[in-house]
């Protein structure tokens, strides 16, 4: 490919007017990194020679999952009708744990990229962040992709997505981000249809931060919007929030690599380094200004994303809290909506209490830091926040079931959601059937073509929060998507089934559920347990109890026999390495009482995934 | 002998010892142990040193069975001048051990000449125990008077179960009615005799161990010991049990298997002295296993045995083809050693005494575990250890504490 515009404008001193900014909104897996990857090749920014797959995901989690975590915003020339622009794509992460994300890449583009797989259709969260866009008067651009399948049905979700935001289904775009077929038209059209950014070049420099990353060698990287004025390097700047004065070390855009320029002009994206290494100082959300002439107003500010999910992370080896504590603030100042305080669990020693948006979430923070930072972790069962109110008018927020009052309760609220659920029609019986069993109730059905469904029902967080997705996934043969929104609070009949080990509570294994599955979850967390510990010298009794009743137990009878036969002359120094070697695998025990149970047993009894066939012996 | 551990340094060629091994020499005795790697077949649960005829080949390079006598009889003159340079002094032999392998696939005249060698360097002391391992199979009322007249004092027969279909689980090849023949023959060559039983095998059930024990008691030697069978990786037994040809052993089975002969043992007059190791009365216990409890010094002759003087052991290689040439050249045969501190050889000790009925005194836990009394007070709790031996201040198994030995071990070490 040969790119177009053969000079590119100079950032700093590009006119707005020939400024594009622009994101794109897909589902997971319809093939948007691809689609990045095209018009990178496609505007020369990146060679053929040094092109990889999925060029933009730097984390190697987002390579491997498929999936954009951070938002990126990278500046492309392009020419059309002989005048040369500026193009900034901007990035977002695609899955429902991410909406904030993508709320904030949205504030910061004039248009958006409707993305939509031909052979699959719009799918339950593109319809939120669609929604999203509408509302932050975007300029849509609908298109379809990977029109190259023979699956495709390009007709079909034409005529679906004009449904959907008006206009006729030839204005659909068709594109194949696989083998480049469209995208020349599509980069045409965002010059012709997306509006360039409009600021005051003379006004008080505003500019907007929509994401923040550390870097290991350059401390904290700020990707900015400017919205008016311009900044410049080694110019004072404040951060209007807090009042805080840095300087400017580096100021430049992504091509896609960072490239240093002299400023940054109204309109234009582009990130900057102020030689901060405090992660709480360059916050997402916030307004940055000329300290010298600083502007009256800051920007509409972001809001800040509310954690759903809490879960404790901690450390296997408890001498890594202080490296699990600094690898948190790191995580932190890339990730707005990661929240964390420390805790202390009985079972699990020094750790965090963290709040996530999601289990995606959840997974990626706890993915990135075993493998940036190198821990060994373990992460509880996710659980919501849950409002008690005592008998004698005292109200607790609970976000650690272990911290549920064992007094009179009078009431519990908990975190409802309304989840939208999109499937081809055969599924609706098993979706309904899944959603009934989660104690959802059904606000509406309805028809979105001929063979897909819509259905809204409001669920319990709690019930969504566990495994909830890969049940949909699985029920609907992978079908199923699904979105989900905050709804409020409401009341649940709902009590806390502790487990106990020899009589000792093991506080990690504390669950809140409904009454009527308190029995089920006892049973089921006490089995799991039976097969995960291994034998001890004495019987372990494992029950489950809510309160002071026992609901389900089960026991470890007590190993029988554990000694070498022979010790003979020659077997002396085998035998004490063994024992040595042993004793190494008893440091990774965690001491219940005088239970030692392995790390993997809470690893595995705290997983969401199905229990293991295997029989195990002697038990 | 099991397998020997790859780990530790290197030997130096003049097999030199360390200055530290004279410590205390006069506080321990002085043993010799000699390797017969050689067997008709392999068992096939048999991970030892041993090689049949097949394997150690016929033409060049091959090891000849007729001059390996020779070859042993070269490491015992290569001893002693290692122990005359470390400045040991020369000690009688307390017990001779010929094990294997089968010792008895060799004729009894070349055991003799191998032990000829060691009293005539060594010396032998006075009612020292002078034992072989014998295969029911090969070994006659001649054989055995051959050996008592040589020197011997007590033999040792591998007899592993008395029931056919067990024997065939092994590959054992003798057959179990050549058993009382042989211990009979060996009694009437008053030599002093112990039976070795083996417990555990695949398929095995509580009475067929029962069988065992009674013909192994009917038998009336002086000394049995009871193995529960190890699994050890690379055997052909182990590939048939991942293979899922036999079954696992039940650890649980096991368990009982081992009561039940600590019970039918005591019935019979047997008091234990080691966890696998039952003695009709106090002075017919293996004094030469004793001194691998007891941490004395020993030398292990022949391929792969392993030797310990004052806190250094060391294996030799393993292949007799590597261990014949090493002595041809004049170079020691071992393969490497350690050179143990005391924390470690302190670790040993725990290890080792607490296996046996004399136990373990407190104090050297305490030395190495500042948690001891937590430990010692759970496992008078849990039953393992006597208590009134602990209010002694010394640790004593009991029964149950005796299938926990390992486990125990652990929480003493901390």
């Amino acid at each position: 490919m040969s790119p177009r515009a053969l000079t590119r404008l100079e950032p700093a001193s590009t006119d707005p007017s020939q400024i594009r900014n622009f994101c794109i909104i897909a589902h997971i897996d319809h093939g948007k990194s691809t689609l990045a990857d095209r018009m990178l090749q496609l505007t020369g920014i990146v060679d053929d020679r040094s092109m990889r797959a999925q060029y933009l995901d730097r984390m190697d989690i987002e390579r491997e999952r498929g999936i954009t975590i951070k938002s990126q915003a990278v500046r492309m020339p392009w020419e059309l009708d002989g005048k040369t622009y500026a193009l900034n794509m901007i990035d977002t992460p695609g899955h429902v744990d991410f909406t904030y994300e993508v709320s904030r890449s949205l504030a910061a583009c004039e248009g958006a990229v409707l993305l939509v797989d031909a052979a699959q259709g719009i799918e339950a969260q593109t319809l939120a962040n669609l929604y999203l866009a509408l509302e932050n008067d975007l300029e849509i651009i609908p298109v379809l992709n990977k029109i190259d399948l023979p699956a495709a049905q390009p007709e079909k979700y034409a005529e679906e997505l004009a449904n959907l935001i008006g206009g006729n289904p030839e204005d659909c775009l068709r594109v194949s981000g696989k083998t480049g077929v469209g995208v020349d038209a599509l980069l045409d059209k965002i010059v012709r249809t997306v509006p360039n950014p409009v600021g005051d070049p003379s006004a008080p420099a505003r500019a907007m931060i929509f994401d923040s990353v550390y870097d290991s060698y350059r401390g904290v990287v700020t990707y900015v919007r400017m919205i008016d004025g311009k900044l410049q390097p080694r110019e004072k700047i404040q951060m209007m929030s807090t009042k805080a004065v840095h300087e400017l070390l580096e100021i430049g855009v992504s091509s896609p690599e960072p490239e240093p320029t002299k400023g940054l002009g109204v309109g234009e994206v582009g990130y900057l380094i102020t030689g901060v290494k405090d992660v709480r100082q360059s916050k997402v959300g916030d307004t940055i200004t000329n300290n010298a002439k600083p502007a009256s107003e800051p920007l509409k500010g972001y809001k800040d994303p509310l954690p759903m999910v809490f879960s404790g992370i901690y450390p296997i080896d408890g001498s890594d809290y202080p490296l699990l504590r600094e690898a948190l603030d790191k995580l932190k100042l890339s990730d707005a909506a990661l929240a964390y305080e420390p805790e202390t669990s009985v079972a699990l020693g020094f750790g965090f209490r963290c709040g996530f948006l999601g289990l995606l979430h959840l997974e990626i923070v706890t993915e990135r830091l075993e493998r940036e930072f190198g821990l060994d972790l373990i992460a509880t069962a996710p659980s919501v926040v849950y409002e008690v109110t005592m008998e004698d008018g005292k109200e607790i927020t609970v976000t650690n079931p272990s911290e549920f009052p064992t007094g009179k309760v009078k009431k519990v609220l908990e975190p409802i959601v309304k989840a939208t659920i999109l499937s081809p029609k055969d599924y609706v019986g098993v979706i309904m059937e899944l959603c009934q069993s989660r104690r959802g109730s059904m606000i509406d059905m309805q028809y979105l073509g001929e063979e897909r469904v819509q259905l809204r029902y409001t669920l319990p967080l709690a019930e969504i929060v566990f495994d909830f997705f890969d049940q949909l996934k699985s029920k609907t043969q992978g079908y199923g998507s699904l979105d989900y929104e905050e709804a409020g609070l409401e009341q649940g009949d709902l009590v806390k089934v502790d487990l106990l080990l020899q009589g000792e509570q093991v506080d990690a294994f504390s669950a809140i559920v409904h009454k009527d599955k308190a029995y089920a979850y006892g049973v089921m967390i006490t089995g799991k347990l039976r097969e995960l510990i291994p034998r001890q010298q004495f019987e372990v009794p494992i029950q489950a109890a809510v309160g002071s009743r026992i609901i389900a137990r089960e026991s470890i009878r007590a190993m029988r026999k554990d000694v070498l036969a022979k010790c003979y002359g020659g077997d002396i120094s085998r035998k004490r390495k063994l024992l040595e070697k042993q004793k190494e695998g008893k440091k990774r025990m965690k001491m219940v009482g005088r239970v030692e149970v392995p790390q993997e047993a809470f690893i595995a009894a705290l997983s969401t995934g199905e229990e293991k066939k295997g029989d195990k012996k002697g038990k | 002998m099991a397998q020997s551990i790859d780990l530790g340094e290197a030997m130096p060629p003049s097999g030199a010892l360390p200055s530290s091994v004279i410590e205390d020499v006069e506080s321990r005795s002085w043993h010799g142990y000699v390797h017969i790697p050689f067997c008709r077949v392999r068992c096939g649960y048999c991970d030892f040193n041993t090689y049949t005829a097949a394997e150690l080949g016929t033409g060049d390079g091959a090891v000849s069975q007729t001059a390996f006598a020779d070859r042993l009889i070269a490491e015992i003159s290569f001893s002693q001048g290692v122990i005359e340079k470390a400045g040991l002094p020369k000690r009688e032999l307390g017990s001779v051990f010929f094990g294997g392998g089968t010792p008895t696939q060799l004729p009894a005249g070349d055991l003799v000449r191998i032990f000829e060698a060691l009293s005539d360097t060594f010396g032998i002391a006075p009612g020292a125990e002078i034992t072989t391992e014998a295969n029911p199979d090969n070994v006659d009322e001649e054989y055995l008077q051959e050996l008592r007249a040589g020197g011997f004092t007590r033999v040792s027969f591998g007899m592993q179960s008395a029931v056919p279909e067990v024997l065939a689980t092994l590959e054992r090849t003798h057959k179990p009615e050549n058993v009382p023949t042989a211990v009979s023959a060996a009694k009437s060559a008053a030599l002093a005799v112990s039976v070795d039983l083996i417990y555990g095998a695949p398929g095995e059930t509580l009475e067929q161990w029962r069988e065992s024990l009674r013909a192994a008691i009917e038998l009336d030697p002086d000394h049995i010991s009871a193995y529960s069978l190890i699994v050890e990786e690379g055997t052909k037994l182990a590939r048939q049990i991942s293979r899922g040809q036999l079954p696992e052993p039940d650890e649980d089975l096991q368990a009982d298997k081992y009561e039940l002969a600590d019970a039918m043992l005591t019935d019979a007059g047997f008091a234990w002295y080691e966890v696998s190791n039952w003695a009709k009365s106090a002075d017919r216990r293996s004094r030469h296993n004793l001194s691998y409890w007891q941490s004395q010094d020993w030398w292990g002759y022949g391929p792969g045995a392993h030797s310990h003087i004052g806190g250094t052991r060391w294996w030799n290689v393993k292949h007799p083809a590597a261990y014949v040439q090493r002595l041809a050249e004049g170079v020691s045969p071992a393969h490497s050693r350690e050179v143990l501190d005391r924390a470690v050889r302190a670790q040993e000790r725990i290890l080792l005494e607490i296996r046996t009925d004399s136990g373990l005194d407190i104090e050297l836990v305490k030395a190495v575990n500042p948690d001891a009394n937590r430990v010692i007070a759970a496992a008078i709790a849990d039953g393992l250890i006597e208590p009134a031996a602990a209010l002694h201040g010394r640790i004593r198994l009991t029964l149950k504490g005796r299938l926990l030995a390992d486990a125990l071990v652990r929480d003493l070490l901390g």
